[in-house]
């Protein structure tokens, strides 16, 4: 029989996510103990490297709420990323000498991606489109941007002191600082920021869709029509939904821009708005758990290909995409879970019940 | 203002629809009848391109047979792309997009990575007029007829013919359509071969007139999806008629007096405004109108 869970631990537990158990919180808090040990015996190069898989996680794990949770798919997330970081770059270059100046910058960035993505939402979810209508019109947004931001070289181009820089991107641009504490990509305050937004985004994400706001989220993504027959305003919690994972998207593209100092167009791309729609599909967008362990495996995956020529990266992503879509439409992850689940289950009821 | 000045804007305006038409039309009469969007539109394009480039310059054939090649060549190949993936996803539009998605990265990737970053590409035929102080390229107003001559044949293909009266009756209710003996498999691997091959012919025909490059499928794609968005599927050929008449009209004057950046943000707020008032597309606001018509008249 399971345990019942009361007030804020039946919340965290809730039935839309995957790993309940014990024996996955023992797990969470082992890895989660592991990430905050490594620091003592990995090499800095190292941490940096692990802490750039990470910074992707809360792009991801918007999308998954977005599409999973919410069942709106999108293409913009690449350019939510790249808008936070541009608009980050230009507000701290602008701001070098003034103390937490960057964390204005950061802030503004947010609220940037998130502010396009509220004009944006209010005309498709009040407009009540079809859902495949709104990633083909992000795909088009990020397509513009990319063109506009590649067209941007030259000295007329720039925001007060910085320049946008064009196709060769947005350099020298400062690193997050908070106090004295500065989170340079190579770092170790960088990792531990990285790790505990990760940690933070991930159990919040987790909250937010087992709670009663989160029901009816889901609730939209199985029956538009139904729940607006009872009653709640579906545009308006669609509208936020989209607001809140554009704004995790941002918050990856501050995290970007601080760790490698640097963003060029091509973040906010054709093939940069592909990849969190393929770490989503891949890992299984019903659950964060699954897009969180695909984002980390996926960016690894690629920056390894990578060595070889970003194409043979992009290839191998594409196959990746299609055989998923088209042998496991619920995500790898999600999947073999499921089946690990469904033969416990089966085993448990042999054990109670004798042969069948 | 010159009658100078007013034919090049009327150039300018007949060259833009047609390159609407030609980019949509296809996604268009797919979206219509098998009700799933094609991501890898835009690579079936460049596709086009490529086979008209490479048979041009290494088989030296006649530039209009190597157009009416790649239209087939790409027919076939997304008829090829229907059976083995489309067919999992009609009832499933997020996932078909998602599908094609793929679909279109391993296209891209793997010709950037057999062919290289570019390509020698066709020499524009070089017919000219002039009209007072401008000069215009003949082979802009050959496309144009061709975009228009596309739109009559699908017209007279979905209305003249048995055919198109099976294609029209899978649209309106295909659970039906089957009950009467129509094989609708066969329609949707039909309506995916043909909206490829316009596809693959729209490659062909601007081949001569851009640069060829595996990425070269996006700069149709995006205001192909725009036209696609504020057309609906609900009737293709009314919709893609009048969204590429509607967006040519913004975007011309826009791209020539303020750049081609103003014309594609101008297209993506006009997409923007529509949908908020017409989310199904004009054609499908007319379907409507068409439907409370016919109510009316039954009570």
């Amino acid at each position: 029989m399971a345990r019942e869970y009361t007030g804020f631990w039946r919340v965290l537990n809730g039935p839309q996510e995957i790993g309940r158990g014990p024996v996955f919180w023992c797990l969470f808090a082992f890895v989660a103990l592991g990430l905050l040990g490594y620091p003592f015996f990995g090499s800095v190069f190292a941490l940096s490297n692990l802490a750039n898989f990470c910074l992707y996680i809360p792009m991801g794990l918007g999308l998954a709420l977005l599409w999973g949770y919410n069942g709106v798919l999108s293409f913009g997330q690449g350019a939510f990323f790249a808008i936070a970081g541009y608009v980050y770059g230009i507000i701290a270059g602008n701001l070098l000498d003034i103390p937490g100046g960057t964390l204005l910058a950061a802030v503004g960035g947010i609220a940037a991606s998130a502010a396009i993505a509220a004009a944006f939402g209010y005309f498709v979810f009040y407009g009540q489109v079809s859902n495949w209508i709104i990633p083909l019109l992000l795909l088009v947004l990020s397509l513009i941007l990319e063109t506009f931001m590649a067209q941007t070289a030259g000295y007329q181009w720039r925001v007060g002191s910085v320049l946008l820089g064009g196709y060769n991107g947005m350099t020298n641009v400062p690193s997050l600082e908070i106090g004295s504490a500065n989170f340079g990509g190579a770092s170790i305050a960088f990792y531990y920021l990285v790790v505990a937004l990760m940690l933070i985004t991930y159990l919040g994400l987790r909250l937010l869709v087992n709670s009663h706001y989160g029901h009816v989220v889901v609730g939209i993504r199985d029956d538009v029509e139904r729940t607006r027959m009872l009653g709640y305003n579906v545009a308006l919690i669609q509208i936020q939904v989209f607001v809140v994972a554009a704004a995790l998207a941002g918050l990856s593209g501050i995290l970007y821009v601080s760790w490698g100092n640097y963003i060029n167009p091509s973040s906010m791309g054709l093939l940069a708005a592909t990849l969190p729609v393929i770490w989503t599909a891949v890992g299984g967008r019903s659950s964060l758990l699954a897009v969180l362990l695909s984002t980390v495996t996926l960016r690894w995956l690629a920056d390894t290909l990578a060595v070889r020529g970003g194409e043979y990266a992009f290839l191998v992503m594409g196959i990746l995409l299609l055989v998923t879509m088209l042998f496991f439409p619920a995500g790898i992850v999600v999947t073999l879970a499921r089946r690990w689940l469904h033969q416990k289950s089966m085993y448990r009821d042999l054990k109670q019940n004798g042969a069948p | 203002m010159s009658l100078g000045y007013v034919v090049s804007l009327l150039y300018q305006y007949v060259d833009t629809i047609a390159f609407l038409l030609l980019a949509a039309l296809g996604l268009m009469i797919i979206l219509g009848v098998v009700n799933v969007i094609n991501l890898a539109h835009g690579e079936l394009i460049m596709m086009g391109a490529y086979i008209t480039t490479l048979t041009y310059n290494r088989a030296h054939l006649p530039l209009p047979v190597c157009m009416v090649l790649s239209s087939i060549g790409v027919g076939l190949f997304g008829m090829l792309l229907e059976r083995f993936v489309i067919r999992r996803f009609y009832d499933d539009k997020l996932g078909a997009l998602v599908a094609t998605w793929g679909v279109s990265l391993i296209l891209s990737q793997g010709t950037l990575l057999v062919f290289g970053p570019s390509m020698q590409s066709v020499p524009l035929p070089a017919w000219t007029f002039s009209y007072g102080d401008y000069s215009f390229g003949g082979y802009r107003l050959v496309l144009f007829v061709i975009a228009i001559a596309a739109v009559l044949i699908a017209w007279w293909v979905f209305y003249y013919t048995r055919l198109g009266v099976r294609t029209r009756a899978t649209m309106q209710n295909a659970d039906m359509a089957r009950a009467l003996g129509v094989d609708t498999r066969h329609i949707y691997l039909l309506t995916f071969g043909a909206g490829s091959a316009l596809a693959g012919l729209t490659g062909a025909l601007y081949a001569p007139t851009t640069t060829i490059v595996p990425l070269m499928g996006s700069q149709f794609v995006d205001v192909a999806f725009i036209t696609v968005v504020i057309g609906g599927g609900s009737n293709p050929i009314v919709g893609a008629l009048t969204s590429a008449a509607l967006l040519s009209l913004i975007a011309t004057p826009l791209a020539s007096t303020l750049g081609t950046f103003s014309g594609r943000i101008g297209l993506l707020i006009t997409a923007l405004v529509v949908i908020r008032f017409l989310p199904r597309g004009i054609s499908g606001y007319f379907q409507d109108i068409r439907y409370r018509h016919m109510a009316r008249v039954a009570s």
